[in-house]
């Protein structure tokens, strides 16, 4: 079906007239007609716009003009993008009728590259979780199996690929909030290295830590969606100047000499069985494929998880701080102005991201920064140290991207059990390299996925060895069962 | 026990949020666990060891001072809860 396709099998037929834009975009509106209801990957649906934007490709493809690699290609974003004059919910309840007066840099760029933006996609409110559970509207459905969660934050961007509906998305990861979802959807996602993808319109949750990075079906896609999306932005102030590389050079089917190593953290305690053993088999034939493979250690990966919830909770208390009801947001009535702000609080934010503001706003407190606060940025330098070291001996470090596979909606109601199964992405945010998460399996009918790591802007080695790995496997081919009968007996 | 309800009421003055009872007793609780476990930091010796505020370190990005065209006015308001001649309008701040 055409909604299979990746963006550059869709290209080809784009420019060969196989296949109009405007029957593409149709093709997946008609999708997430027919499965979003069930799936809820989609907060907002724009119809109109897509078909307006599909028609204006047509024209041009009739124009006989060159046609980009992106251009016609229908996609969605995570809802905390910002999109000119397009509700951009955050899935809270405070930005319930927030229309952004400008665009997200990623918003402009793909609008640039000429791609059909179909819709905004849900999320963990404010980009705090690990399930997509936290959005303040609904709850997004594993496409694997019903019962289970998506992963998150970008659970609707995870859904929407690994159903079919839309070619590719854009996630944001904060704590392994892209290859998560990622690894739960079987899809491919990237996070790049810090600095590589401007932030500007990317509400903030926290800002040393968020990234914004393409989800996909194969890495090729993911390469082209970077080629799109990458490179210094003056509005954004972190944002880095580098040589920002055609990142498809990079999809090299080779991977002879290339030196990987497994941190042995990653496949030990708090790892199930069943995915280490997935990832193990992953790494015999990346070893039959020519790489030289070894163990190695980042021996300060337990203390990731207490170090991230101490910095991102701080960074996301004082960003928070923002929505006060004034300026825009949701607004409580109150008789005079602190009341206000206080109910307003009260009211807009929901149970998850009200918790990380207190914790956030007590590691930062006076007689408290110094032990908390402090302490972690400490840690976190000790942490990007462990990779600087491995690095010294290892091009590219593997391991699962999640500790599990997909888990049972209510699963992990204790937040602090939600919390720890960040282990495995949390230190990569903290060190600020980059990594990508590809489908590399099942364990219990679920997908898993297979995470890479690489040097800062080594995103071509994780392309190379990513690419390799999918071209030696069919992990990436399979599709979940998304039959009417599949469905029905899910939504009961 | 790390933090205490009182903390947890100041804690929330602090933050400008508005906690019903049964927020109060949860994040008590909550907060205790999270922080129980934080302890672990502890027992990292972090003397001499360089905070890491940001992954890659830049400082003092400056821009040439001139003026650029901003979002409008109007446009600004246009999503505010209340506003009126081109201000935002909030409730009273003056107690007297």
């Amino acid at each position: 079906m055409i909604f299979e396709k990746s963006i550059s099998e869709l290209h080809e037929l784009l420019i060969h007239k196989e296949v109009s834009a405007a029957e593409l975009t149709n093709a997946y509106l008609e999708r997430i007609g027919d499965l979003d209801k069930d799936l809820q990957a989609y907060l907002t649906v724009l119809e109109k716009d897509a078909q307006t934007q599909a028609s204006e490709i047509d024209q041009k493809i009739a124009r006989g003009e060159e046609l980009g690699a992106l251009e016609g290609i229908p996609m969605a974003m995570k809802d905390n993008m910002c999109t000119e004059g397009v509700r951009t919910t955050c899935a809270s309840q405070m930005l319930r009728e927030f229309y952004p007066p400008y665009d997200a840099t990623v918003t402009t760029r793909l609008k640039d590259a000429g791609s059909i933006l179909l819709g905004k996609l849900n999320m963990d409110e404010f980009a705090m979780g690990s399930s997509t559970e936290n959005s303040a509207y609904m709850k997004t459905r594993n496409p694997w199996n019903l019962d289970c969660v998506p992963g998150g934050s970008s659970g609707g961007a995870a859904v929407s690929v690994a159903a079919d509906l839309a070619a590719f998305s854009l996630g944001s990861d904060t704590g392994g909030s892209i290859r998560q979802p990622a690894a739960f959807c079987g899809v491919v996602g990237l996070k790049p290295t810090y600095g590589a993808v401007s932030r500007f319109g990317l509400i903030a949750y926290a800002s040393s830590l968020d990234q914004i990075g393409p989800l996909t079906k194969t890495v090729r896609d993911n390469a082209l969606v970077m080629n799109a999306i990458a490179g210094y932005d003056a509005m954004d102030s972190t944002s880095v100047r580098y040589d920002k590389p055609d990142y498809t050079k990079f999809l090299i089917n080779d991977i002879k000499g290339l030196k990987i190593g497994l941190p042995r953290e990653y496949f030990g305690e708090g790892i199930d069985p069943e995915v280490a053993k997935g990832i193990q088999k992953c790494v015999e034939t990346l070893r039959s494929l020519g790489a030289e493979v070894s163990e190695c250690s980042l021996p300060h990966t337990e203390y990731a998880i207490p170090a991230y919830y101490l910095i991102a909770t701080a960074e996301a208390s004082s960003n928070l701080a923002r929505y006060d009801g004034v300026r825009y947001g949701y607004r409580a009535e109150a008789g005079d102005v602190l009341g206000m702000f206080r109910k307003t609080r009260a009211d807009g934010f929901g149970q998850e991201v009200k918790r990380r503001i207190m914790l956030g706003t007590y590691a930062l407190s006076s007689g408290y920064y110094d032990a908390y606060y402090l302490k972690a940025q400490k840690v976190r330098t000790l942490i990007k140290q462990d990779f600087d070291q491995a690095f010294e001996k290892f091009d590219v470090l593997l391991g699962p991207a999640a500790p599990t596979p997909a888990f049972k909606f209510g699963e992990k109601s204790n937040p602090l059990t939600m919390y720890l199964s960040d282990i495995t992405t949390v230190p990569i945010n903290l060190a600020g390299i980059p990594a990508i998460s590809i489908p590399a399996g099942f364990v219990n009918g679920l997908p898993i996925g297979m995470q890479l790591m690489g040097k800062a802007f080594n995103e071509g080695t994780l392309y190379r060895v990513a690419y390799t790995f999918e071209q030696t496997t069919n992990y990436h081919t399979l599709k979940p069962n998304l039959s009417g009968e599949v469905l029905a007996r899910g939504s009961r | 026990m790390a933090i205490s309800r009182e903390d947890v009421i100041y804690v929330a003055g602090l933050a400008r949020l508005e906690l019903n009872e049964q927020e109060i007793q949860d994040y008590t609780l909550q907060l205790n666990s999270i922080l129980d476990y934080a302890a672990m930091l502890e027992r990292l010796d972090t003397d001499g060891v360089v905070p890491t505020a940001h992954a890659v370190p830049l400082h003092n990005v400056l821009r040439e001072d001139e003026v650029k065209p901003s979002i409008s006015h109007d446009k600004t308001l246009r999503n505010a809860p209340d506003a009126e001649e081109g201000f935002f309008r909030v409730p009273r701040i003056s107690l007297t």
